[in-house]
């Protein structure tokens, strides 16, 4: 079944912008993408729009929708009540390009930033061999597909431009989580960088980036919030820092 | 200078939010509650009155270690004695200050609050009001990571709260095998602290959370994917929790003020 819908598309550039309204066809089970991809096909040749799998998993079609950052390509049109206007932006936190694309290329700064695993020196490249239970905490992080929508959402750059320089944002803090819980990294003080570095403190657990993930990675619960644990053994719990010194207690590097 | 979603690189859109759904509605709703609460506990701490009618004790008033604790409601002993300029001090301004640090630094009331009360932000993609942020990197925020302190504490209180609720399974002449309804308030209250306590985020670090090899240590990875089932249910436990231990200050006021009968079922 075909229905019509009414669009408002942001259109614009890093100067000035507003958004158009515009009235396209939806066929059944079509996604936003498609019927942006309509609208550059009959109305709008030259709107500029970010995209590539079409099946939720490259991250390329993150934009904002009726105010929330979300994948087109895995958002519904059927999802909005008949009648309901959908707003197309891009995303609001980083810089505009043209139209509904952004310059992300903020996060792969921070991604530089990140410290590699360090790999144990007496373990020959391809020895390593490790127990299901010891890798299944990170095996939820490798799902993440780099929408950057959780960066998008996430208050303290998205409503801060200043703090960009000192927070990583939750897309890196579940990279840094990753890696800390990783049983052979042998990096030392990567809590107290996540700390002092790529500004954990400055996350107050609000849980959008966890809305948001298409992925359903419980960004919050699983990563930053144990992240902020394992910060507080090291920098605020002072009979945990004398027992690991006593005892020498695994987990406290 | 404008900032955040008004930065000049960013795209030039007035509205601080296109979202179309009702977002106000759940920050409206913690704040209402979470305010209600925060009156009604101050009132009643300051009350220092109707916290004891045997065998029941408001949780709001237990441990009572005061000499101003009311006869019979002190099972630990009266080591301290809260006057100031002679008048005595309610115990419960002391006692408080235990169970609510671990509510104020907990990680899900974090989130509730800082939405509701503070703004920040409102409700996802919602530009909040603030100029400046600086989360939790300096004082007073940077005290949330006290939570762990306060987690132990409240571990003792929920030690001492579910004694209480073994004790009402008296009558009011001391004698034990009696169930009122009190008894099942307490029981009921004692066991929602347990199960909020034992969900805590800090508690899932403690018990296997840190380690970075489950494999050797089987037990604690054990206990930590049954903390970890719990851990999805913290917000509720943290809101039926909280209900519970209100409850039960104000069903042990009504009794004690003769204002409700505490029925017995045998």
């Amino acid at each position: 079944m075909t229905r019509k819908i009414n669009l408002r598309i942001w259109r614009g550039d890093a100067t000035d912008g507003a958004l158009k309204n515009v009235e396209v066809e939806a066929n059944e089970g079509e996604v936003v993408l498609d019927v942006i991809h309509r609208v550059q096909a009959t109305q709008m040749g030259d709107l500029a729009v970010r995209w590539n799998c079409k099946a939720g998993k490259c991250g390329s079609c993150s934009m904002e929708i009726n105010g929330k950052p979300r994948l087109a390509c895995m958002t519904q049109v059927a999802s909005f009540p008949e009648g309901e206007e959908i707003t197309i932006t891009p995303l609001r936190a980083f810089p505009v390009i043209k139209d509904l694309v952004t310059d992300v290329s903020f996060n792969y700064r921070k991604a530089m930033e990140i410290p590699a695993y360090e790999h144990p020196k007496d373990l020959a490249p391809g020895a390593a061999r490790m127990e299901q239970v010891d890798v299944e905490r990170s095996q939820e992080f490798r799902k993440c597909i780099e929408c950057f929508l959780c960066q998008d959402v996430c208050h303290v750059i998205r409503d801060h431009e200043e703090n960009k320089k000192s927070f990583a944002g939750p897309r890196f803090f579940i990279r840094i989580a990753e890696l800390d819980m990783h049983p052979l990294d042998l990096l030392k003080n990567r809590k107290q960088k996540a700390q002092e570095e790529h500004g954990l403190g400055m996350c107050n657990i609000t849980k959008c980036c966890t809305e948001v993930c298409p992925e359903h990675i419980r960004i919050t619960d699983n990563a930053i919030i144990p992240m902020k644990e394992r910060v507080v053994d090291v920098k605020y719990d002072p009979i945990r820092w004398l027992g690991t010194k006593i005892r020498k207690r695994e987990g406290i590097v | 200078m404008a900032t955040g979603v008004f930065s000049a690189s960013r795209a030039k859109i007035k509205e601080r939010t296109l979202r179309t759904d009702r977002w106000w509605v759940q920050p409206a709703i913690t704040f209402g509650v979470l305010f209600s609460f925060i009156i009604y506990a101050t009132l009643r701490a300051f009350e220092n009155a109707n916290y004891f009618a045997e065998p029941l004790i408001s949780p709001f008033y237990s441990p009572c270690l005061s000499t101003e604790c009311v006869p019979g409601s002190s099972l630990m002993g009266q080591p301290f004695n809260f006057t100031l300029f002679g008048s005595a001090i309610s115990p419960a301004l002391f006692i408080l200050i235990f169970p609510l640090g671990f509510r104020m630094t907990c990680y899900y009331y974090r989130k509730a609050y800082y939405r509701a009360f503070w703004f920040s932000p409102p409700a996802c993609a919602v530009a909040e009001p603030h100029e400046k942020y600086t989360g939790e990197t300096r004082a007073p925020l940077i005290l949330q990571n006290a939570h762990r302190w306060f987690f132990y504490a409240g571990l003792v209180f929920n030690v001492i709260l579910t004694y209480d609720a073994i004790l009402a399974f008296r009558n009011q002449e001391k004698q034990w095998g009696h169930v009122s309804v009190g008894t099942l308030v307490l029981l009921f209250s004692s066991f929602m602290l347990w199960m909020y306590s034992l969900s805590c985020h800090t508690c899932r670090h403690t018990i296997g959370g840190r380690l970075k090899h489950f494999s050797k240590h089987p037990i604690r990875y054990r206990l930590w994917t049954r903390i970890s089932i719990l851990n999805h249910s913290h917000q509720q436990f943290a809101w039926v929790s909280l209900f519970a231990v209100a409850f039960a200050d104000i069903y042990v006021r009504q009794v004690s003020s003769g204002a409700w009968t505490n029925f017995y079922l045998f």
